[in-house]
């Protein structure tokens, strides 16, 4: 039995290695490719982020962001694959829960899904601020 | 100054930053927020954004490496993980309300300790002795020594996990890793091995900065002009480090070196912290 459980843990390892790898290189080519048409289409402007004013207004929303991948804006897809990154780890929770489940680890299941419900409180708290 | 100047410079400076956090062992962000704030003049929450990102990056890339060999002891990671996201969140929300000038007095103070708990000598130590709470959480482990499968015990959780929670709140607050303290939890309070500490506080390290990217994200705190040449910097630098490691021995005076730069960092965050600049 203890055997089991182990192999399993070590299966766990192996999927998790591989959410975090993906996670890292898909979102990382989706900043280069958008950082590249960013300083083609900016790249002669003059810098300014001396004061905090906040990212420009077309970037705000999950909305915004998407209409400007469509429109090929390159901030828009560089905060694409920003988003893509920052969802690597929680994905790798998800993941986590999931194998936790499959081992039929009810104390972790109930733990990991703490973790994710903390995480999600966080989106809502920011948006609230 | 024009912006492809700036990205250049910012890509230039953050991969020396990568190069250090990652031979140090202090991580990317803690050089790279003085870098941006005293030398280029960013404002400190676009720096905080950008460094959390490039945190979040690194720790997951390593991560990915480490957790396949087998020393990572996840379920540890996770039950910590409720602290570290919960303090995040807490920072990351403080963040807003906390002075600029005081947020910068604050990292040059936990710069200082952390260059200090990376110089400090490394003693293995394996528990045997069983804890009820450890017990209960399944906490107690093995991992893949030298000499075949070393199985180590936990103790003092309750301790461990509320300095986990001051880690996260911090991680939120600073935009870095809080590494040093993370280690400190557990290898010092906790007891646990050194190398399932190091290997572990790396793989909680993602999710805390995720757990506060989000509030920096949608607080328009994570400028995509700044975060990409950052993260993208810090990441090939780490990836250098780790390279660099592989091949040469931990030499003394390399990281001596390294400890004066991050102390003098250090120092003029609090300076400038001190009279305002920031």
């Amino acid at each position: 039995m203890a055997h089991k459980v182990s192999f399993k843990d070590k299966d766990m390892q192996v999927v998790i290695g591989w959410v975090l790898r993906l996670g890292v290189i898909v979102s990382m080519c989706i900043v280069f490719i958008g950082g590249m048409i960013f300083l083609w289409r900016h790249g002669r402007e003059v810098a300014d982020h001396h004061t905090f004013t906040g990212i420009p207004e077309f970037i705000r929303t999950a909305g915004g962001i998407f209409h400007g991948i469509i429109t090929i804006r390159g901030r828009a897809i560089i905060q694409f694959g920003i988003a893509l990154l920052i969802a690597t780890p929680i994905l790798r929770v998800i993941f986590a829960t999931i194998g936790f489940a499959l081992e039929k680890d009810r104390l972790y299941v109930f733990i990991s899904l703490l973790v994710l419900a903390i995480i999600f409180a966080s989106m809502i708290g920011g948006h609230a601020g | 100054m024009s912006v492809l100047i700036f990205t250049l410079i910012i890509l230039a400076g953050s991969y020396f930053a990568g190069l250090i956090g990652s031979l140090t062992g202090l991580g990317g962000g803690f050089v790279i927020i003085p870098l941006l704030t005293l030398l280029l003049h960013v404002d400190i929450h676009y720096a905080i954004g950008a460094s959390l990102v490039s945190v979040i990056a690194t720790s997951s890339g390593s991560a990915a490496a480490y957790v396949r060999e087998g020393i990572t002891n996840m379920r540890i990671g996770m039950f910590l993980e409720i602290a570290t996201t919960a303090g995040a969140m807490t920072g990351a929300i403080l963040a807003a309300y906390i002075p600029t000038n005081f947020i910068a007095i604050l990292l040059g103070v936990i710069l200082i300790f952390s260059a200090i708990m990376s110089l400090r000598k490394k003693v293995e130590h394996v528990l045997q002795q069983k804890s009820e709470w450890a017990e209960k959480l399944k906490l107690n482990g093995s991992y893949p020594g030298p000499d075949g499968t070393v199985n180590y015990s936990v103790t003092h959780v309750g301790g461990g996990f509320a300095m986990m929670l001051f880690a996260g709140i911090l991680s939120g607050l600073l935009g870095v890793g809080s590494g040093a303290l993370k280690v400190l939890a557990m290898d010092s309070i906790m007891r646990i091995p050194f190398k399932v500490s190091t290997t572990t506080s790396n793989f909680m390290i993602g999710v805390t900065a995720a757990a506060s990217a989000v509030v920096y994200f949608q607080r328009g705190y994570i400028d995509p002009g700044i975060s990409m040449p950052v993260v993208i910097g810090v990441l090939i630098g780490a990836l250098s480090g780790s390279k660099i490691l592989v091949k040469t021995q931990s030499s003394g005076w390399l990281r001596w070196v390294f400890a004066v730069v991050v102390l003098f960092l250090a120092g003029q965050m609090i300076y400038n912290g001190i009279l305002g600049r920031i």
